[in-house]
């Protein structure tokens, strides 16, 4: 109960700030990646921002010997640069600037009754599904 | 058309770190979106609870905001709905192949210098640049 509330919680609060940083308007994230037009840096300071927080917050938090309601931390370690984490990131990239979407912001917009935002979830739903199955059928291990 | 938004845009992202360091102390886990949604479309995924309750809390405060805050949907621009079906496919083959979107890479991964999540991080603002440029300036600018 207090696991799935925490859990809850957290999701809503990364909302509010996705809400109050303009990140739910598809045109703040195109502002930010048109530097070519009439570029509006928001993105940026939303990314300083978060980076700020977090940055000391992971250091403080990791030093405990557990989190509140587990037994361990789940961060992930690997280091090993491949080549499908930068081609998964240049099609992420792509798909971001076409709709103005990322997941959070999706999901968010899709929240507050966005058609434009459940459409991108179905999209966004179904490309994951297919790599899912891209990936069994190359049979290679996956990073949780 | 955008005005820069540098104050409250700082303010939203520190709650955002602050929403990523409230799961790690009481969880444990990195909140990547794209993570956590897609380990729920896995069978086999065992955490699924947490997952299912984070992802809730961000769709449950969106309608909260739609009734208290409607601006912060009050967006000046949509792309078309084909091309936003396009780009959530992209947005979710990408993702789930680079293990990772704005959330987990750019947020939660720079925040703990990881090499793989700043590459992920400069790939995707690099594409995402590039494609702006290519549609807005070289094929709209055409016609």
């Amino acid at each position: 109960m207090k696991r799935n509330a925490a859990a809850f919680g957290a999701g809503a609060l990364f909302a509010l700030g996705l809400a109050i940083s303009g990140m739910t308007k598809p045109s703040k994230i195109m502002g930010f990646l048109d530097i070519a037009g009439h570029w509006d840096a928001s993105l940026a300071f939303v990314m300083l921002g978060a980076i700020a927080v977090h940055f000391v917050a992971y250091r403080v938090i990791i030093r405990r010997s557990a989190p509140l309601f587990d037994t361990k931390f789940h961060v992930p370690t690997r280091k090993d640069i491949e080549p499908r984490l930068v081609l998964g990131a240049a099609l992420f990239g792509v798909g971001w600037a076409l709709g103005g979407f990322c997941p959070g912001p999706g999901l968010v917009a899709a929240g507050g009754g966005s058609l434009h935002a459940a459409v991108f979830l179905i999209g966004m739903t179904l490309g994951m599904l297919v790599e899912h199955v891209a990936a069994r059928a190359v049979d290679r291990p996956k990073a949780a | 058309m955008n005005d820069f938004t540098p104050i409250p845009a700082f303010v939203g992202g520190a709650l955002i770190g602050l929403a990523a360091s409230l799961l790690l102390l009481t969880h444990g886990k990195i909140a990547g979106i794209s993570g956590l949604y897609g380990g729920l479309l896995r069978r086999g995924t065992s955490d699924r609870a947490f997952r299912f309750w984070f992802l809730a809390g961000l769709i449950v405060a969106g309608g909260l905001v739609r009734v208290t805050f409607p601006a912060a949907f009050a967006s000046s621009w949509s792309a078309t709905l084909p091309v936003v079906l396009v780009a959530g496919l992209l947005v979710g083959f990408g993702t789930q192949l680079g293990n990772g979107c704005t959330s987990g890479h750019g947020v939660c991964g720079i925040s703990r210098l990881s090499v793989r999540s700043l590459i992920a991080t400069a790939t995707f603002m690099l594409t995402g640049f590039a494609t702006v440029f290519i549609v807005r300036h070289l094929i709209e600018g055409v016609r």
